[in-house]
């Protein structure tokens, strides 16, 4: 059998599902016999080198930078997965898109993170805007949003079984049909 | 009159008395049908929709709707497990569902309703992300209206069991919420030994108990164990083995 590619990426996440893919311990053994890997951090490439069958997206949108790598990856890989919370749902970033209640909720929330938290020291009382940083989008997008997703694995992170059986599914051609008890959203 | 009503759910006989809900007939033939604004022990409101059946063909809410003699309802079928993921998922699409840092997580009857119909597809709907406030005024109980799900569970709790209606609706539509009855919670009657705030009766993580947070470690928490539905169907199990 062909071996598959495989890419990932870690967006607006905490690198957490990546680190959960080592949860399946011996298993990478068997993994790397079935899949090479592109683009991922696993191996620090930061360019494809091939077209792709499948992509793994951990986090949302919540800056420019990230939607041009989702979209490069839609357009590099033929399987798109959400992979986590974030990805899935906005997770925890996506926080700021409902509890900010002013007319301008961008700025209100930088005010909030390098101004005014009770717990911020900011001598020059700046707000990080160096032309290297990627621009901070209106909101936090889930990777549904911007570009079309094939499949999600829920779970904050998912555990490293469900994403085993998930990859398992995938490289036999299935469609993900996982047991309820393997599912968590936390 | 008959004293016992005899119908069919998935082609199983189920025996009801006179006045018994579908549902109440369910749970004692150890038929689990997913519900979320009925809870042992208040008047059934028929509001959420999740526990829709088929009786005799068309929909109705099993919480509500009584057992007659001979009438055939369709409860695990493809068509019917569609309907209630879908009312789910607009459920988690309406608030601000973040079961990773949500204190009811693990006890939480939307997330386990969510894991037993399987919520695994990337959705076809948009998340409303609706601006909510957080009510933590009280010294013991937090209100946290971003997850609730206005079942009405702690309304009815509040007026039928403290008689203090301390809950109530406010606005229609999509524009509904649980509100209370004074300037904020801590300007109510309410106390923490209400049954409205115990444990149990709030579904998700709307109100909350304060310096209770996280109390049961991921493992061992209530869904953990047993996930949602497992007690009533275990119960046919074992009269099944009696027999």
């Amino acid at each position: 059998m062909k071996k598959k590619r495989i890419s990932t990426i870690s967006l607006a996440g905490c690198f957490g599902c990546h680190m959960s893919l080592l949860d399946i311990d011996e298993r990478i053994l068997e993994l790397v016999k079935l899949v090479e890997f592109d683009r991922s951090p696993v191996n620090d490439l930061k360019r494809f080198k091939a077209r792709c069958d499948i992509g793994f997206i951990e986090g949302g949108c919540c800056n420019e930078e990230n939607v041009h790598t989702l979209r490069k990856f839609r357009r590099n890989c033929d399987v798109l997965v959400a992979v986590g919370q974030c990805a899935v749902m906005g997770g925890l970033p996506v926080m700021r898109n409902a509890i900010m209640h002013s007319d301008d909720p961008l700025r209100e929330c930088l005010e909030t993170a390098y101004l005014n938290s009770p717990y911020v020291y900011n001598p020059t009382n700046d707000i990080p805007n160096d032309p290297a940083l990627p621009l901070i989008l209106d909101k936090v997008y889930t990777c549904a949003e911007v570009v079309k997703m094939d499949y999600q694995i829920p779970g904050c992170p998912p555990s490293g079984d469900i994403l085993w059986q998930a990859i398992v599914a995938l490289l036999n051609g299935r469609p993900s049909d996982l047991p309820s008890e393997v599912i968590k959203f936390d | 009159m008959s004293d016992v009503i005899i119908f069919k759910i998935d082609g199983v006989e189920v025996s009801a008395k006179p006045g018994q809900t579908i549902m109440n007939a369910a749970d004692e033939a150890g038929i689990y049908i997913p519900r979320l604004c009925d809870v042992e022990g208040l008047e059934p409101q028929g509001s959420c929709r999740v526990c829709t059946v088929k009786v005799n063909g068309r929909t109705a809410a099993a919480c509500t709707q009584p057992a007659a003699p001979g009438m055939v309802v369709e409860n695990d079928t493809l068509e019917i497990r569609n309907c209630r993921r879908d009312i789910v998922r607009m459920l988690f699409h309406e608030g601000n569902h973040l079961c990773p840092c949500c204190e009811a997580s693990g006890r939480c009857e939307l997330q386990a309703l969510g894991y037993r119909l399987g919520i695994l597809q990337p959705d076809k709907y948009p998340y409303l992300q609706p601006v909510r406030p957080v009510d933590a005024s009280h010294p013991d109980i937090m209100l946290d209206t971003n997850r609730c799900i206005r079942c009405g569970r702690c309304i009815r709790a509040s007026r039928h069991l403290d008689h203090k209606n301390v809950f109530g609706y406010i606005g229609r539509g999509i524009y509904k919420q649980v509100g209370v009855n004074g300037k904020n919670l801590a300007q109510t009657d309410v106390h923490v030994d209400d049954h409205a705030v115990a444990p149990g009766i709030c579904p998700v993580g709307c109100i909350i108990q304060k310096r209770r947070g996280f109390y049961d470690p991921v493992g061992q928490r209530k869904f953990d164990v047993n996930p949602i539905g497992t007690e009533i169907e275990k119960h046919l199990k074992d009269a099944g083995g009696k027999k």
